[in-house]
């Protein structure tokens, strides 16, 4: 059997300060290529998961491991470079650099992962801007959008963007936070479709969360936060 | 990449990091420009006399008479007297001897009386001679040769009639003697330059009718007469003096100082003008002191600035800290821009300094007689950029230890 893209096993952690918010999450398990949508409202402890899944924070009990590797046993420098190779993150909103043109924004997460910059740099002919510039056409950014500031862009087209940059380098692992929720419902569609195949090209996988279930269909599997993780807030504190 | 990054994180916070550098370059051209002006005007004093052993005058303070004597500032106590100046002369020590006497004016600048031997012996500069940009020497007895300011700010030329005033800043005037321009001296950027110089024997002559400072009423002689008159002067204000070698300075110095008929006072030009130096020293102390405030004040408001941006930048801190940056590099970023907006303010403000020397540059040298070469920074001045910009680098490091701590704390799952 091969390892699973994440797992967290009788992970437990408390937010130092904070009203002192717990999460505690016996069992989870994304297998490698699964597209899992994670469900909860705001508040629910979907950023610490989150958070804990990516290696940002670190599970003061439990074990944590992307692909097999163990983040609680990786030093904290260590963890970033992990995070910088194996992950993919797209977020809410606000995704870029503003002032940064879209192709240093594609590009700078290989920066901190020298593995996954040889994996765009060999990914075809051109090199790892040449696949920025394929990334960002194959999610219908207009032509000439590579050298402009970011922050010009559509919000629409920045979430694109930010999907280019999650997916550069094929890490074995795209973490997308309420990527939607900015967008329309026609939006959503087409963005849910983009990210989707460009995932499956690159055989990542997919872990979303958000907090509405319409999404649901398109995925293969929907949890609820609550299925898996218990929280509790502020009662030690 | 990094470099880039920084450079348009700065360029899209234009107005403030805008702000933040040009503070940071009018502090750093106020720096080097005091630092400018105090080696300028130290070269510049220090290059007014050169060539001279020993300057003699009433016994006073050294460098009160090293000022009146060479640079026209301030006054004689009290003169010598003729029959001293001969006894000076007549050592054996002395090579050449060269009197001066002050006392009057020409609108607002200085006369003074002297010999021909002024124009052969006066060095300036590393030993420089003085050379005549237009007409000739002292030849008549009303002849008056101008510095190249006077002739400049009143508009002389050859030939030009000159009212010699009595005393400095005075309402009576000589007008029954009037002087002839018979040259101007060369620029030189000494005091020469603003002075009108005249023979001995022509302030003797100015003076004939004057008593105790009054000129006396209804007294009248003609200039012929004058001219007949024995002119010799029974005083003078002070006297340059040359020895035939270096090895007798002391010897003739201490001779001065204890001669017996009256109170003399030899010093060497060098040894006043170290005493002139400690005197001033505190000056420019203070002043280097203020002026490095000023760097130090706009180093501390960009760290204000820093800091204050700093929560408007949690969402970039996170976006980097989840791309795989450590908290390391987020401080090392914060340092880079710290380190950039200082080193482009030490850039302009080099910029502004050398074009405002430029264009101050005539105007310092005709008002202060301060000529401020324009040369590439020296060694000194260098170290001074470079510890503006290691200083930058070290006001950030409180900023991005804050971020530094933000970052480990916030993880990448900032909300706005």
């Amino acid at each position: 059997m091969t390892d699973a893209a994440l797992t967290l096993s009788d992970v437990r952690f408390t937010w130092p300060g904070r009203g002192g918010f717990t999460l505690s999450c016996p069992d989870f398990r994304l297998a490698q290529g699964e597209r899992l949508l994670l469900l909860g409202p705001s508040g629910s402890g979907k950023s610490t998961f989150l958070s804990l899944a990516c290696g940002i924070v670190t599970a003061d009990a439990g074990k944590v491991s992307v692909g097999g590797t163990d983040l609680g046993a990786l030093r904290s420098g260590a963890r970033d470079g992990f995070r910088a190779e194996h992950f993919g993150l797209i977020f809410q909103q606000f995704n870029l650099l503003p002032y940064a043109s879209v192709a240093d924004n594609i590009l700078l997460p290989l920066r901190f992962a020298p593995a996954r910059r040889a994996r765009a740099t060999n990914a075809g002919a051109g090199g790892a801007r040449a696949e920025a510039a394929r990334l960002c056409a194959a999610l219908t950014l207009p032509d000439g959008v590579m050298a402009m500031p970011a922050g010009r862009l559509s919000v629409g087209q920045q979430q694109r963007v930010a999907v280019a940059r999650a997916l550069i380098g094929q890490p074995p692992l795209i973490v997308a936070d309420e990527p939607t929720s900015a967008l329309d419902a026609a939006a959503q569609d087409v963005f849910l479709g983009l990210l989707f195949d460009q995932a499956a090209t690159a055989g990542s996988s997919l872990l979303m969360v958000s907090h509405d279930d319409r999404l649901g269909a398109r995925f293969d599997r929907v949890l609820r936060l609550d299925e898996i993780a218990a929280t509790a807030r502020g009662v030690a504190a | 990449m990094i470099l880039r990054l920084a450079i348009g994180s700065l360029l899209a916070r234009g107005l403030t990091v805008g702000m933040t550098v040009l503070a940071i370059a009018l502090s750093v051209g106020l720096f080097v420009g005091v630092e400018k002006v105090r080696t300028g005007a130290r070269d510049s004093f220090a290059d007014t006399i050169s060539g001279t052993d020993l300057i003699v005058g009433a016994r006073s303070g050294s460098v009160q008479l090293l000022l009146y004597s060479v640079f026209r500032i301030g006054n004689a106590t009290n003169n010598v007297t003729w029959e001293s100046y001969l006894d000076i002369a007549a050592r054996p020590e002395v090579d050449w001897i060269v009197p001066i006497s002050l006392g009057d004016s020409h609108r607002q600048f200085r006369v003074m009386g002297t010999t021909q031997a002024f124009f052969e012996r006066y060095r300036y500069r590393g030993g420089r001679a003085l050379e005549m940009a237009q007409g000739h020497g002292l030849d008549d007895l009303y002849d008056a040769v101008i510095g190249a300011d006077v002739a400049a700010t009143l508009g002389y030329s050859v030939g030009d009639p000159i009212v010699v005033s009595h005393g400095l800043a005075s309402f009576t005037d000589h007008a029954d003697q009037p002087f002839r321009v018979a040259g101007i001296v060369a620029r030189t950027g000494t005091p020469v330059d603003r002075t009108v110089i005249v023979s001995l024997e022509a302030i003797e002559a100015i003076h004939v009718d004057w008593q105790g400072g009054a000129q006396v009423p209804g007294r009248r002689t003609p200039v012929e007469a004058i001219r007949e008159m024995d002119l010799t002067p029974t005083a003078i204000t002070a006297a340059l003096v040359g020895t035939e070698s270096r090895l007798q300075i002391f010897g003739l110095q201490r001779w001065i100082n204890t001669y017996p008929e009256e109170p003399l006072l030899a010093v060497l030009p060098g040894v006043a003008l170290q005493e002139l130096w400690q005197i001033v020293g505190v000056a420019e102390t203070a002043l280097v002191a203020v002026s490095a405030m000023v760097v130090v004040t706009a180093l501390l408001g960009m760290m204000a600035m820093i800091l204050s941006s700093l929560n408007e930048r949690r969402r970039e801190m996170a976006i980097w800290r989840a791309m795989g940056a450590r908290p390391v590099t987020i401080l090392g970023l914060l340092v880079l821009e710290a380190a950039l907006m200082a080193a482009l303010g030490a850039l302009l403000g080099m910029a502004l300094l050398y074009g405002a020397l430029a264009m101050a540059r005539p105007w310092i040298d005709a008002s202060f007689g301060i000529w401020l070469p324009i040369d590439p920074p020296s060694a000194r001045e260098v170290w001074v950029l470079a510890s503006v910009i290691g200083g930058a680098a070290l006001a950030s490091l409180l900023p991005a230890l804050r971020a530094y701590r933000m970052s480990l704390a916030d993880g990448m799952m900032v909300r706005i």
